[in-house]
């Protein structure tokens, strides 16, 4: 099955071919916003992250920066930094380069301030973006997809219809040998028996395990209890009661096929198929994770409704409660709350969302984009320093 | 809107999800595998909201997807709202693991 992609020197495809204005820390972010607001074609968002950070921690936000620029669905970036942050403006240039795309950087103390930084960089997006729009989509193979698969705003209807649909969407994707990406390690806490027992192999369930024992036991550490956490007050007020039911509604979402294998936050997939991401059950810190790792379109379901979007992948949301598609209509791309009234099956729902992700990697505009949303946080593994 | 009043999801559940507002007092009939079953509410269920099919007892697991959610608390009879204060996760639990 095709659709007409953007094709990067790296050999990666993107559905999308904007040019990333990237703020290496949270000091630089309103200067990259005042980059991107001057040249149409471009997207940011406001980072809070990139320094006082150490180690593993350290490290993985600089991992996750340079990911986000490498995504497919960027034509190029221009980095913009403070200049004595942790994350250096150039350690995630030349990271980004490895991806062969146009990178330039900006450092607002090398320039002289936020307006002499802004002037220069937006003369690079200026540039940037004219060469990007010379470029043609052409056609490409489904195979080439990588589809972020989340959850959030859940209620018991998530369980239910959306994510089974969004199951049967996703076991669409990989029988055209695309890839889809499960993540949320927190839900899947009650369940994890139920995926462990389709991975591929032993040691792909072994490493399943150890996330959520890990993150099981992380949470005990702190001296909290999950409850109240995740589930979230909006989950219990809706009916869910613990975790366990939460994280066996979850799982739907990925519907029946194998485990192929177990990746860190974000990092790229070596397999195709179904891969299993580890990150928290917070959406956007799972988002962010899914799209650094090189996901170019993300279907994210939900009970209550939630506005969420990503500054660098479209993001379709579906709801499986026929009440919040009306109230939350400005929000919500698909209904999949006719599966409880009787009108669909879980397959019919699967079925429009699959072509769903088709129109929207062809170009089709889901809400969350026609909004500008671009709602990122990078999951910290550390404390500030 | 479905005319079912609720659903069992899993031939193995002891509790079913009601699919609207339902009622206390309300007589409901609900379709599990090839049999019908028949119980009164015993208190107002919210929609999505479950109740428990079967009297359990405390320390009873409560199933739902055919899995485990939880364990009951107390005493629960059939037809009563089955929530936070009478059922709890046996996960991600400092207080317990630390005999607090």
């Amino acid at each position: 099955m095709k659709f007409m992609g953007y094709r990067r020197e790296d050999g990666r495809i993107g559905i999308r071919n904007k040019v990333l204005i990237l703020p290496t820390v949270s000091c630089s972010s309103e200067t990259a916003r005042i980059i991107s607001s001057q040249v149409a074609g471009t997207t940011t968002f406001c980072n809070h992250t990139g320094c006082g950070q150490v180690g593993k921690d350290a490290q993985r936000t600089i991992d996750i920066l340079i990911g986000l620029g490498q995504n497919p669905n960027i034509y190029g970036v221009v980095v913009v930094g403070l200049g004595c942050e942790t994350a250096q403006p150039n350690i995630i240039a030349e990271g980004i380069k490895k991806s062969k795309k146009p990178v330039q950087a900006v450092v607002i103390q090398e320039e002289g301030g936020t307006l002499r930084a802004a002037l220069k960089g937006a003369q690079y997006a200026l540039e940037m973006v004219q060469a990007a729009s010379r470029q043609e989509r052409g056609e490409c193979d489904i195979s080439e997809l990588i589809v972020a698969l989340e959850c959030g705003g859940s209620d018991p209807t998530s369980g239910m219809a959306s994510n089974p649909a969004l199951g049967a969407a996703s076991d669409l994707v990989i029988q055209n040998s695309g890839t889809t990406i499960l993540s949320e390690t927190t839900e899947f806490i009650g369940a994890e028996h139920l995926l462990a027992a389709r991975c591929v192999d032993s040691y792909v369930s072994s490493e399943l395990l150890k996330i959520v024992k890990d993150l099981e036991e992380s949470v005990k550490n702190m001296g909290a209890d999950l409850t109240g956490g995740n589930p979230s007050p909006g989950n219990i007020r809706s009916g869910i009661t613990t975790i366990e039911e939460k994280s066996l509604g979850c799982i739907y979402k990925a519907g029946t096929s194998p485990v192929t294998e177990v990746i860190e936050y974000g990092v790229k997939p070596s397999k195709r198929g179904l891969v299993v991401m580890d990150s928290p059950g917070f959406d956007i810190d799972s988002v962010v994770g899914m799209v650094a790792s090189g996901a170019q379109i993300c279907v994210f379901t939900t009970g209550r409704g939630t506005p969420v979007g990503n500054p660098i992948v479209p993001v379709i949301k579906v709801t499986g409660n026929p009440t919040t598609f009306v109230n939350m209509k400005d929000n919500i791309d698909i209904n999949a709350g006719t599966i409880l009234e009787g009108d669909a099956t879980i397959q019919d729902v699967g079925g429009e969302i699959f072509e769903e992700v088709l129109r929207v990697s062809n170009g089709g505009m889901t809400k969350a984009e026609a909004f500008g949303f671009s709602e990122s946080s990078i999951w910290r593994c550390g404390t500030s320093v | 809107m479905s005319s079912k009043a609720a659903l069992i999801i899993d031939i193995g559940d002891n509790v079913a999800v009601a699919l609207r507002d339902l009622k206390e007092g309300q007589h409901i009939e609900i379709t599990r595998g090839d049999c019908t079953l028949k119980l009164v509410l015993i208190e107002d269920i919210p929609v999505y909201h479950k109740f428990a099919l079967t009297e359990l007892n405390e320390g009873d697991k409560v199933f739902k997807y055919g899995e485990i959610m939880g364990e009951a608390m107390c005493k629960i009879r059939a037809g009563e709202h089955v929530h936070i204060h009478n059922i709890k996760s046996l996960r991600g639990k400092y207080n317990e693991v630390h005999g607090i």
